[in-house]
This record gives structure tokens, C-alpha cells and sequence, in this order.
């Protein structure tokens, strides 16, 4: 068994709108940083995994990204695998 | 005969399951009894209310963990069934995030948590859960979220609008909700969700009873 580390990044769709992501964009150009043109706030989840292939682990992530992490709804996902 | 129940779902963090209780039993002498979220018996029960709160602490995202409970799970087949099933604000989500009603809940435009009474246009008297009387007049609610705007996508609208799913519509839209949407029923019409609380306007002294009817159209049909 190897064990896999996986970093899943869930973001809002960009048809919904963000409405916290625009508040700290507001605040961001009280902090006086100019030129951001969008500013959206997702989440990240770390997943360590235990599995015999990252094939495996692609197949049990896609589940838990379509099932539970993600409301396919309103956010997309993407993540990133590496082996430890 | 047995009285009919009406069963009304406890998972940790609901809050408003008392209230759904006090409303159906003391205003209405309709019988309830809690379920606890565990439990995937629905045998002793003859409709159902999810109530508000904030199940598993809104956790990832509202309604997202409790739709994992063997109560939820055993929800399918109640629904196929024909009984019927109300989702009040927290419930709403539920049923969203479980595929029992289509679109999605996500934090209100303005980002308050918004508690006020709003006035709502009754677009749709489908399933029964309000009347003509409600169409022509309007009605009143309580509501009392910070993720209530409801979202969905421009084909699911129009299936929406096409197919009369659109229960009610606030008249002055608090919280972005897309086309100003405040609930909808099922295509079969035996499962209704709203954000507003109708178990909060059942008693004229504390802010009207514009809720008791749909409370009571859970024995209705």
C-alpha cells in the first residue's frame, strides 16, 4: 500500500456570485492594494489516503468530490495527488 | 384508526424542531413525533417535516452531512411513495443538497443573516400546500437565514417555471435569491421547501397565522 497525499480545491462556479469573495475585495483596496480585478474564495481540503494505485485514489477522491466535498450545483473541483 | 403523524426530523443542531412541534400539536391537534436522525424507520409516520437549525453545524456546507444520515436515506422511498414531506429553512437545504428538490442554497448577497417578516407572491398552489385565497392575496413569513438565496441554473429555472414548481416569490427580494425565489415543490408536488418558517406564523399574537395553512395541508391529502 502507498500513501498518497491529495489536495482538493473547491470553487464557487463562476456563475454564482461570491458575495464574501467581494467584501474582502472591498477590504483589500481599503488595505490600499490596487488593480485586483476579482478576488473569489473557495476551500481547500488535504487528504491523506492509503491505496494500492493513485488510480484508486483518483477513483475514491472523483466520489468524494462529486458525493460530498462538492456541491456540483454551484462549485467545480480540481486536485492535485502526490505519493509520500 | 390510528391518528394521522406527522414525524418531524431531530438531527444535532436543528432548533426549530420544538417550534414545528408546538405548531402542528397545539395550534393545529395534529400529532407529531421526533425522529432522531439515525433512525431509517419511517413505518409509525404519515408525513414528515425537516425543520430549521443548523444540522452538523452547517458543517462543508448547509444541509451537505445530513443528507448522509440512514433517516434521509430512507426519505427516497417515503417520497416515492406519495407521502409528503416539508423542508422549512435548514430543511430546505437538506432537500436540496439530497437531490429531493433541484438548485442550491448559498450565503444571502449582503451577507447579513437576515431575521424579518417578508411579504411573498403565491405563484403556485401545486401539491396543495397553499391555496387560491394565498394567490390572490399574498401571504407573510418569518425568516431567519444567512444562506438562503437560492441558485440554480438558467435550464432548471425554466423547468421551474414551466412546470409551475414555484411555490412563492418574495415581493422584495432580501437576499438575492434567483427570480426572487423563496420555495418550490417537486414535480409530483408531495415535497415542498421554503426558507421562510410558517411554524412561526401560527398564532395571531405572535406575528399572524399565515403559516398554519400549509402546516395543515401535511394531513391534507
Amino acid at each position: 500500500m502507498d500513501q498518497f497525499s491529495v489536495k482538493v480545491f473547491i470553487r464557487l462556479r463562476p456563475s454564482v456570485l461570491d458575495p464574501a469573495g467581494e467584501a474582502t475585495k472591498s477590504a483589500s483596496n481599503k488595505l490600499g492594494v490596487e488593480g485586483i480585478k476579482s478576488l473569489r474564495i473557495g476551500k481547500m481540503i488535504e487528504v491523506k489516503i492509503e491505496s494500492e494505485t493513485e488510480n484508486d485514489v483518483r477513483e475514491k477522491i472523483d466520489l468524494l468530490c462529486d458525493r460530498l466535498f462538492a456541491n456540483t450545483v454551484i462549485e467545480d473541483y480540481e486536485y492535485s495527488i502526490e505519493t509520500i | 384508526m390510528e391518528r394521522f403523524t406527522v414525524g418531524i426530523v431531530v438531527f444535532p443542531g436543528s432548533n426549530c424542531d420544538r417550534d414545528v412541534s408546538w405548531a402542528l400539536e397545539a395550534c393545529l391537534d395534529i400529532k407529531t413525533k421526533y425522529l432522531w436522525h439515525e433512525s431509517s424507520d419511517l413505518g409509525g409516520v404519515d408525513a414528515i417535516v425537516l425543520p430549521g437549525g443548523f444540522s452538523y453545524g452547517d458543517y462543508l456546507r448547509c444541509g451537505a452531512i445530513a443528507r448522509f444520515s440512514p433517516l434521509i436515506n430512507a426519505l427516497h422511498d417515503f417520497v416515492k411513495s406519495g407521502r409528503r414531506v416539508l423542508g422549512i429553512c435548514n430543511g430546505f437545504q437538506i432537500l436540496t443538497e439530497s437531490g429531493f428538490l433541484p438548485g442550491a442554497l448559498v450565503a444571502n448577497k449582503n451577507l447579513n443573516f437576515i431575521c424579518d417578516d417578508v411579504e411573498l407572491d403565491v405563484i403556485s398552489s401545486k401539491g396543495g400546500w397553499l391555496n387560491n385565497e394565498h394567490q390572490k392575496k399574498g401571504i407573510k413569513l418569518p425568516i431567519a437565514h444567512g444562506e438562503g438565496r437560492y441558485h440554480c441554473d438558467s435550464d432548471t429555472l425554466k423547468k421551474l417555471i414551466d412546470n409551475e414548481l414555484i411555490s412563492i416569490r418574495y415581493r422584495n427580494n432580501p437576499n438575492g435569491s434567483t427570480f426572487d425565489i423563496a420555495g418550490i415543490t417537486n414535480e409530483q408536488g408531495n415535497v415542498f421547501g421554503l426558507m421562510p418558517h410558517p411554524e412561526r406564523a401560527c398564532d395571531e399574537n405572535i406575528g399572524g397565522i399565515d403559516g398554519l395553512y400549509t402546516l395543515k395541508s401535511l394531513i391534507r391529502h
